[in-house]
């Protein structure tokens, strides 16, 4: 079981108030990500539901059970760190033998959770290393391997990924989100990347200056962004934000439209503009384009190999019925 | 650095740094060469340097007349017992201020920096009559106490500059692991801290060793250490030259030893972390 | 960051260290106080009663009090001036590449791990005896007449003794500091056209200046309270009576410690004004 319920919790630095009163709920073996800009508060969030730091007010209960004064070694919850923190003095089976030896757990049963752990995990070679001897993506499946052994209600990973190369990064997106549909555990994860919140969550908890922005799944965030700020953090390249004129014609103090949903148009279109740059990549073209009269540039993904080079004139076609609008106060009209 | 140099500047620098290098060493060689003269040739005029008949005589004399074994052990109770018994101490005062620093920390740190400060002789007459009056005075027991105080503030600073070098991070990873706050000090950080903690050890004892001031005040002849040993040889008795040079050879060689190890150490402790 | 838990947990661990450098501080402190302001002669009739300042006028305008600032002075001095100045030179030196570095930097650090006892001991019998020490053969040898160091010159030769022992210190830290100076910087200097004499004085000293500030606030606490040096050879006689030396005289020998006890005061404040400076220093480095 792992249902973790967030309940009125702040918390405050002395006179600062990182996480205003916050409500959440993490459904049991739900995979749920926490994202936004850094200083957001998602880290200090998850510290928090950790017991690494005290609330300064409200509840925290591990399913249904009030954990809020309870140290964060009896909160029955692993973590994974994103230095990953591993015992650079102990062998790596040492490290995953750590906290099923903190708990009393006997011998054999050490023995036989590291081997199982070791095999998913491809360490059962390097079991007798120390982390020192790893690389850097070998270091990370040993975190991920002490937090599995001790069979925890819920996993906890803090930036995980963030420190390693771009290629296994993907790859450990991979193996993380696998090892949820495996086990099926409770799983928060923080992360500053929305490409990875968008590929692994189940839930996406988006958040800024410690408010909760929006709640829901990644498509739920995709189509319809509550606000602004989750229309611009969600979705890559940003979504264009127009204001002005163009936007009072959709009854909307700004309009959003995703890169994606405009389309290049021979001859004419809706719009017209001049190409700045043009990223060409083999599967999509991205346009970023001035002189619209629109915003300060617009950006275009096009679909293929579009023949335009800089400075040439483009038209353009939004797709009406992909417009998101937003009122003054930034929220959207439904 | 990393720089192409003559050979011959290299030859020159090397012929200039082992000539004052020998001669700053010289009166320790001295010292050393003639703990194994005769008393006569000691003070040969004019002295001999190295071609003189070798004999060990003197260590067995300074060691029957004076009990050299027992005045060594003391020296190994007080300087091994006032730095062991310190690092216990200062080891979880480190923890806190290294982990769980608070605004008064750097007030706390600073302030027991100034405790070292204090001029012994301002407090000597109290310390002696408090000595006294709990029957401390020349005892291995009271000495060990007063030269674990004196240096328990660098061996807390030593130990705060190791700890702050360990990330918080792998201690709060214990923390979700289960461990209490004793395991957390026990398994995880005392052992990644092994060096630091190996590095204070040396250089403290080396300084509690060499105490000269509360050695030779609060002790008269049970608890005597080494210090008083060789003091003791300061009012002259005759031909005694490779007697005291014996005596004092014994006294230092063991440090001479731990300390060629602690150099590096040496710098850390002794400017608190200022210098690197 | 932490949790209540981990923070009450901190003041509980700190709490031994503390109180007992406190009592260590605060009881002697306090009974030295004390006993300032009262005639106390322990042999010759014990507490005689409350006397106000009469100790601390009676101590700077005794005969022996100016002398002995003056030596301590003079001691303290010429001891900073020797080992700092010796001190960089060394360790520009031992910073060159030679061969041998570890076993010379081994040779230059010994006399620090020597205890004063047996540093003062040997000088003065070995070196320093008029009649067979090695300075005395050394001036035969040239024809001079031996010198009496120890009581015709007594301060140089404390000075000598003492520098001995803290050169290396001095060394060791410069030459600490020297290493950490990038040497990149010096490249550059280089490659701007500058000769080594004002490589030196516009890159390398500057860099050394936090250094040799430390050295010389924290040798100055030490030199202060030098006591085994003078205690074996001199016993404070020729002018070697140092305001240390002198406030153990007046408590341990004449037995005078309302007296000794206003000097020790005297002594706590001037250590204290030392201390203030190194503290200043040590707690900037804190922040960074």
């Amino acid at each position: 079981m792992g249902q973790i319920t967030l309940e009125k919790v702040t918390k405050s630095f002395g006179e600062v108030e990182v996480i205003p009163p916050l409500d959440l709920t993490i459904e049991d073996g739900e995979f749920t990500v926490f994202v936004g800009p850094s200083g957001c508060g998602k880290s200090t969030l998850l510290r928090l539901i950790a017991g690494l730091e005290d609330i300064t007010s409200g509840t925290i209960r591990i399913d249904g059970a009030d954990a809020t004064n309870i140290p964060p070694a009896k909160r029955g919850l692993a973590m994974v760190f994103q230095s990953y923190a591993l015992y650079p003095h102990m062998s790596v089976r040492k490290n995953i033998a750590f906290p099923m030896r903190m708990a009393g757990i006997d011998k054999a049963e050490q023995d036989r959770r590291i081997e199982q752990a070791a095999a998913a995990l491809n360490l059962t070679d390097y079991l007798d290393r120390r982390p020192g001897q790893l690389s850097g993506g070998q270091r990370q499946r040993v975190a991920i391997g002490r937090a599995i052994v001790r069979e925890p209600s819920a996993f906890l990973f803090d930036e995980p990924l963030s420190n390693l190369d771009a290629a296994l990064r993907v790859g450990m997106r991979l193996e993380i989100s696998e090892l949820h549909k495996r086990l099926a555990t409770t799983m928060i994860y923080v992360t500053h990347d929305q490409v990875e919140a968008m590929t692994m969550a189940d839930k996406i908890v988006v958040l800024r200056a410690g408010n909760i922005e929006q709640v829901g799944s990644p498509l739920d965030l995709y189509h319809a962004p509550q606000n602004i700020f989750v229309a611009g953090f969600i979705g890559s390249p940003k979504m264009n934000l127009i204001e002005g004129a163009e936007a009072k014609k959709h009854n909307a103090h700004t309009i959003g439209i995703r890169p994606e949903h405009i389309d290049v148009t021979e001859g004419s279109g809706t719009w017209t503009g001049t190409v700045g740059v043009a990223e060409h990549l083999g599967s999509d073209t991205f346009f970023h384009i001035h002189q619209t009269g629109l915003a300060e540039s617009l950006t275009v993904r096009a679909p293929g190999e579009v023949n335009l080079r800089h400075g040439d004139t483009i038209h353009l076609t939004p797709r009406e019925d992909q417009i998101h609008r937003f009122n003054a106060e930034g929220l959207r009209i439904p | 650095m990393a720089r192409a140099v003559t050979q011959k500047r290299k030859m020159i620098n090397t012929a200039l740094a082992w000539t004052i290098g020998l001669l700053i060493f010289f009166p320790i060689l001295w010292t050393i060469l003639t703990s194994f003269k005769t008393e006569a040739t000691a003070i040969a005029d004019p002295p001999v340097f190295l071609f003189f008949d070798w004999t060990l005589e003197n260590y067995s004399v300074v060691q029957e007349r004076s009990n050299y074994m027992q005045f060594l052990w003391n020296s190994i109770i007080i300087a091994g017992g006032s730095t062991i018994l310190g690092v216990i101490i200062a080891v979880p005062a480190a923890w806190s201020m290294a982990f769980v620093p608070s605004r008064r920390t750097k007030d706390i740190l600073l302030w027991m920096l100034s405790t070292k400060m204090l001029p012994a002789v301002g407090v000597l007459y109290p310390i002696y009559l408090l000595f006294i009056e709990l029957g401390l005075l020349d005892t291995r027991v009271g000495l060990t106490v007063v030269l674990m105080l004196i240096n328990l503030p660098i061996i807390v600073w030593m130990l705060y500059t190791y700890f702050r070098e360990i990330p918080g991070e792998i201690l709060e990873a214990a923390r979700m692991d289960g461990a209490g706050l004793r395991e957390e000090i026990l398994y995880v950080l005392t052992p990644m801290a092994v060096p630091g903690i190996a590095s204070t050890l040396l250089l403290n004892f080396i300084l509690a060793w060499n105490e000269a001031f509360w050695t030779l005040n609060l002790t008269a002849a049970k608890a005597a250490p080494l210090t008083a040993f060789i003091a003791s040889y300061s009012s002259p008795e005759g031909l005694f030259y490779a007697k005291l040079s014996a005596a004092s050879t014994m006294a230092i060689a063991p440090i001479l030893i731990l300390g060629w190890f602690s150099q590096k150490q040496l710098v850390r402790g002794l400017t608190f972390g200022a210098v690197k | 960051m932490a949790t209540k838990h981990s923070r009450s947990a901190a003041r509980l661990m700190m709490a031994p260290a503390v109180i007992l450098l406190l009592g260590w501080m605060l009881v002697p402190l306090t009974m030295t106080l004390y006993f300032s302001f009262k005639r106390y002669l322990p042999m010759r009739g014990g507490d005689q009663g409350w006397v106000g300042f009469e100790n601390y006028v009676r101590f700077v305008t005794s005969t022996a009090f100016w002398p002995s600032v003056q030596a301590t002075l003079i001691i303290v001095g010429s001891v900073l001036v020797i080992t700092v100045a010796f001190g960089v030179l060394l360790a520009l030196l031992l910073d060159q590449p030679m061969w041998g570095q570890g076993i010379v930097r081994i040779l230059v650090i010994a006399p620090f791990f020597v205890m004063p006892t047996v540093s003062a001991l040997v000088w003065k019998n070995m070196f320093m005896d008029p009649v067979n020490g090695l300075f005395a053969h050394l001036w035969k040898f040239f024809g001079a007449a031996p010198i009496e160091w120890l009581s015709q010159a007594s301060l140089t030769s404390i000075v000598i003794i003492v520098s001995w022992q803290w050169l290396p210190f001095a060394t060791l830290i410069l030459l600490t500091a020297i290493q950490s100076l990038d040497s990149e910087q010096l490249e550059a200097a280089e490659m701007d056209g500058a000769p080594p004499l004002s490589r030196f004085g516009f890159i390398i000293l500057p860099h050394l200046a936090r250094a040799i500030t430390i050295v010389v606030l924290i040798q100055t606490i030490f030199l202060l309270a030098i006591f085994a040096e003078i205690f074996v050879t001199t016993q404070g006689s020729f002018g070697t009576r140092t305001l240390t030396y002198l406030i153990y005289q007046r408590v341990l020998e004449s037995q005078n410690v309302g007296l000794g006890s206003a000097g020790g005061i005297y002594a706590v404040i001037l250590a204290n004004i030392v201390a203030i400076f190194l503290m200043r220093i040590v707690g900037k480095n804190l922040d960074a």
